[in-house]
């Protein structure tokens, strides 16, 4: 916390010498009169910043809640696709991770700078878990073609889609981290330098956390796919399978039927006619939603999936944006920065780590347990 | 007023400091000195330079408009060209000007002085919300000099996600996100300055009522514009994802986009006034050497406004399609939120009443933005009653409306506030007599062009087009006169500003007579503001100010 210094360049002149009339320590900004008031306005700056990020995901829960309650099937349908077990070890890992940071807190206001980096660097290491099982979550769906609104092209033939190597593409990033790490600590070990050795360490073993997930990851959701057994996964892929083909038959239809959801006057049905009815038949809405309408394309689960991806896709990156962070605290931590009287940046990092897990535990139900 | 020879003298005040010859200015030296500098002064002075280069832009676009619609048909500008135009000038004017205008400008460089702090509470990231302003408007150019967008400000879907102009609806909308987290850092900075760093003997309701205004601008700034930014977010996934959300094509609804644009812009609306009307609470009580009157009843009116803006989104979308009861509820609430307007315009009369009024430049400028303002906020009246909006929306009379509270409101204020502040800002005292002539040429001007416009909206003027029927003609080339005095009267404003640095009188240290902290300090002040912590009056307490003939400014009597 060295604000302000860069631009007090040395100034000779006279009248200006009694500028600092207090002894202001190094982690106190000289625009500040004493510790508490650092420390009130960082917590309030931060508490302010928490607001902005809830009414940042707010607009997105709102769109969540309009699609929803206008399309509640679809919200049912595309669910099933997310796979529980890993939404749920995601959302522990979550948990334990901010239990970490709260001791992390308490550890530098009580000076236990080696219990800080420790605390800090787990946090770390939990926020790569999820980040790699969330990678495995995600390129599970890509192969699958669960893709985005206009994207939406689910595949069909066969249980796992093709082969496109999203998860290798995925891992790229993390693997130069990992390398860049890896070199960092040797370095570190190679110069003894004991600093370097508490920064190298926890970053390295985060690095390493984020293939764990990948591992966890693509266990799970294989196991997934064996314990589900082939009758009642393979059944549920013939479903889809089933409503494309109707789909395919009677377009039409189809598109008809959309708009009969929305209108409450008894309307004719081209499929009815189409099987042989007579064509005046006219039909309640109400009993038109009973064979199911086919909600597995674009303007349906596609819709599904983009609100998906921008929920999850919003809040990953604010897990990396919190790694950055705690990687900083890490630096300081390791140079012992921080004591009773300066322990905001973690407090305040704290803060922020609590809301991230606090809108995970929004995301998982509302996406993954809707039946 | 009485002239004294003996100079007066309030404790740590001397002749010799009265024009300091070390002061932020010269405090250091470089392009780096300045570009990375944390001194709020410095930063508020480069928004100032960035908020009138906009203008200025932004108000080139305007005349482009006014002289293309001099004929009925066959403008100058091809109707595509027109589109962008228009757009464009909404857009900057918007987002780059009149949103960052009076509180990241003026409001850095006087809020730390205005409460005796060296700083605000987060420098740096005073610093950041400045670079990130400067990457919204790299981007804007872009939009600008790539292909151009014509979606008006507004970005509504679905044409925002149709039009063939999509890398500028993107580089466009990344202007927008950034720009609105500029404007949360700079609300967020000001929150916190203001509760932790206020002085003691400070309270409350002792601040300076343009620290209210502040205060309750950036509640706005952090609560609303997160929303824009998922809004504009969710706009550029739409257009490089296709996700649907707002696209009717793939079963998405393209209201919700209004929705979410407007719950952000109405309270936008008060970002751009309130920390104008805190100028002209300034102003009025200053220029008539007279204590506020009514004010609590300001204080409060401006947290009142930064609450209700909230609840009247809905008064844009009338005619977009709503249930009748939803829009009967917003047209109620529409109604109640102009009481605390009007509130303070009958304060601001009653502070004039048996005051001493100096019709100097500020003062000129403060009368014309409560003439101006009236008329703007009484024109949104019948805008916000569902009968006749059917008949006024998307006409002039919306934009004659908008204008009289945007430009004659705020930017009128922002006039005056540079023009007050001037002398304390820059140390040299402007032109007075040049300054009067702009303030009336500028208020002529602006007459002449919007008042036709409430008439050419009324009688069934749409907005946003090219060419219009011949009937309407001699309106719009009264406005297009109009639009040309007004600009000539904003350039010789500029012109006497910039005159003042070349050979202005060095100011003193209290030009007008003002009891707010600001005038205690040194004109320009210097590098940390105070050497030593000021002692907190009353901000509206005249009576013990006096002028000084040998400064040619005020001193407060011991
Ligand atoms: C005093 C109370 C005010 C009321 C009752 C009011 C009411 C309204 C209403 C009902 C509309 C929508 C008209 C339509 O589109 O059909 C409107 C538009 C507008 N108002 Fe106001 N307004 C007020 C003050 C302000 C202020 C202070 C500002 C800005 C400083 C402002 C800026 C605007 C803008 C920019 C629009 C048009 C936006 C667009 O469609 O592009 N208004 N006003
Ligand atoms: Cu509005």
């Amino acid at each position: 916390m060295t604000a302000i210094q860069d631009t007090h360049i040395p100034n000779h002149e006279a009248g200006h010498a009694d500028d600092h009339h207090h002894e202001h320590p190094s982690w106190l900004a000289h625009h500040f009169d004493d510790a508490e008031q650092q420390f009130d306005s960082g917590k309030l700056g931060m508490w302010l910043f928490l607001v902005t990020e809830v009414l940042f995901f707010s607009g997105m829960f709102c769109a969540y809640a309009l699609y929803r309650n206008r399309n509640p099937e679809v919200f049912e349908f595309c669910s099933s696709f997310l796979n529980e077990k890993l939404g749920a070890i995601n959302t522990g890992v979550l948990l334990f991770s901010s239990l970490t940071m709260a001791w992390a807190v308490r550890a530098a206001q009580l000076r236990q700078h080696q219990l800080l980096v420790g605390m800090l660097g787990a946090t770390l290491g939990c926020a790569a878990i999820f980040l790699g099982v969330k990678s495995v979550e995600y390129s599970h769906k890509w192969e699958l073609g669960l893709l985005p609104g206009r994207f939406y092209v689910p595949q069909i033939e066969g249980h796992h889609g093709a082969h496109h190597g999203y998860l290798e593409m995925l891992c790229i990033v993390p693997a130069i981290v990992t390398v860049l790490c890896a070199a960092y600590a040797v370095f570190s070990w190679a110069i003894k330098s004991t600093f370097h050795q508490q920064v190298s360490g926890p970053l390295l073993t985060a690095a390493l956390c984020f293939f764990v997930g990948v591992f966890l990851g693509q266990y799970l959701e294989a196991q997934e796919e064996a314990t589900k057994g082939h009758a009642n996964h393979h059944e549920h892929h013939m479903s889809v399978q089933g409503h494309i083909d109707h789909d395919s038959h009677d377009h039409a239809a189809a598109s008809d039927t959309h708009e009969h959801d929305h209108g409450s006057a008894p309307a004719p049905v081209a499929a009815v006619a189409s099987s042989g009815g007579s064509s005046d038949v006219y039909v309640d809405s109400k009993e038109l939603a009973t064979p199911k309408p086919n909600v597995n394309k674009s303007t349906m689960a596609g819709l599904f999936f983009s609100i998906y991806y921008c929920m999850t896709g919003v809040h990953a990156v604010h897990i990396i944006g919190g790694m950055i962070v705690i990687s900083w605290l890490i630096v300081k931590a390791a140079r012992h920065e921080f004591h009773e009287q300066y322990f905001g940046p973690v407090d305040n990092v704290g803060l922020y780590w609590h809301l991230v897990d606090f809108i995970w535990i929004y995301l998982f139900p509302l996406l993954y347990l809707i039946t | 007023m009485s002239v004294v020879d003996r100079p007066l003298a309030s404790p740590g005040y001397s002749e010799a400091d009265s024009y300091p010859t070390h002061h932020f200015l010269n405090h250091s030296h470089g392009i780096l000195s300045w570009a990375l500098t944390l001194d709020h002064k410095r930063i508020g002075l480069m928004y100032l330079v960035g908020v009138m280069s906009s203008f200025a832009l932004g108000g080139l676009f305007a005349l482009m408009i006014r002289i293309h619609l001099w004929n009925f048909q066959d403008g100058w500008l091809s109707n595509k060209t027109y589109n962008q135009v228009f757009t464009l000038h909404g857009a900057i004017m918007v987002f780059l000007f009149i949103i960052p205008s009076i509180p990241a400008a003026l409001g850095n460089f006087l809020l730390p002085i205005m409460l005796g702090t060296k700083d605000v509470a987060f420098p740096r990231l005073n610093l950041m919300s400045f670079y990130l302003w400067i990457t919204g408007l790299v981007f804007f150019l872009a939009a600008l000099s790539i292909t151009g967008l014509d979606t008006g400000w507004t970005f509504y879907t679905p044409y925002s996600i149709d039009t063939q102009q999509g890398g500028a609806v993107l580089a466009a909308t990344f202007g927008v996100f950034v720009l609105g987290f500029s404007s949360i850092f700079t609300g967020l900075n000001f929150i916190v300055t203001i509760n932790t760093m206020r002085p003691p003997g400070m309270s409350w309701f002792r601040m300076p009522l343009f620290l209210w205004a502040l205060y309750s601008t950036s509640i706005i700034q952090v609560l609303a514009t997160p929303v824009l930014g998922i809004t504009v977010l969710l706009l550029s996934a739409e257009r490089l994802l296709g996700i649907g959300i707002f696209d009717p094509k793939l079963n998405g609804d393209p209201v919700t986009f209004q929705h979410f644009f407007w719950f952000y812009s109405h309270p936008a609306v008060y970002i751009m006034i309130l920390p104008a009307m805190g100028i002209i609470s300034e102003l009025m009580s200053v220029h008539c050497h007279k204590g506020i009157f009514g004010y609590r009843m300001i204080a409060y009116s401006s947290i009142a406004i930064a609450l209700f803006g909230f609840l009247v989104w809905g008064h844009h979308m009338f005619t977009s399609g709503m249930a009748d009861v939803t829009a009967v509820v917003f047209s109620a609430l529409t109604f109640t939120v102009s009481i605390p307007s009007a509130i303070k315009v009958f304060n601001w009369l009653g502070t004039m009443y048996q005051g001493t009024v100096s019709l100097n430049t500020p003062m000129l400028y403060a009368l014309a933005f409560i003439f101006l303002f009236t008329i703007g906020g009484l024109t949104g009246l019948p805008l916000g009653a569902l009968s006749t909006d059917m008949h006024f929306h998307d006409t002039y009379f919306v934009v004659a409306h908008f204008h009289y509270v945007m430009m004659g409101g705020t930017l009128v204020a922002f006039l005056g506030g540079v023009f007050h502040w001037w002398p304390k800002m820059t140390g040299r005292m402007f032109n007075d007599k040049l300054g009067i002539v702009s303030a009336i040429i500028v208020f002529v001007g602006f007459n002449l062009t919007f008042l036709p416009q409430f008439v050419l909206g009324s009688r069934g003027m749409p907005r946003r087009y090219a060419t219009y029927l011949p009937e309407f003609q001699p309106l719009h080339q009264l406005s297009t006169i109009g639009s040309l005095t007004l600009g000539s009267g904003l350039l010789l404003a500029l012109i006497v500003l910039l005159m003042s640095l070349v050979n202005g009188k060095k100011a003193p240290r209290n030009p007008w007579g003002g009891a707010t902290l600001e005038w205690e300090c040194a004109s320009p002040p210097p590098h940390d503001n105070f050497s030593s912590a000021p002692t907190v009056g009353d901000p509206y307490d005249f009576s013990n100010i006096e002028y000084d003939g040998k400064t040619g400014g005020y001193v407060k009597r011991a």
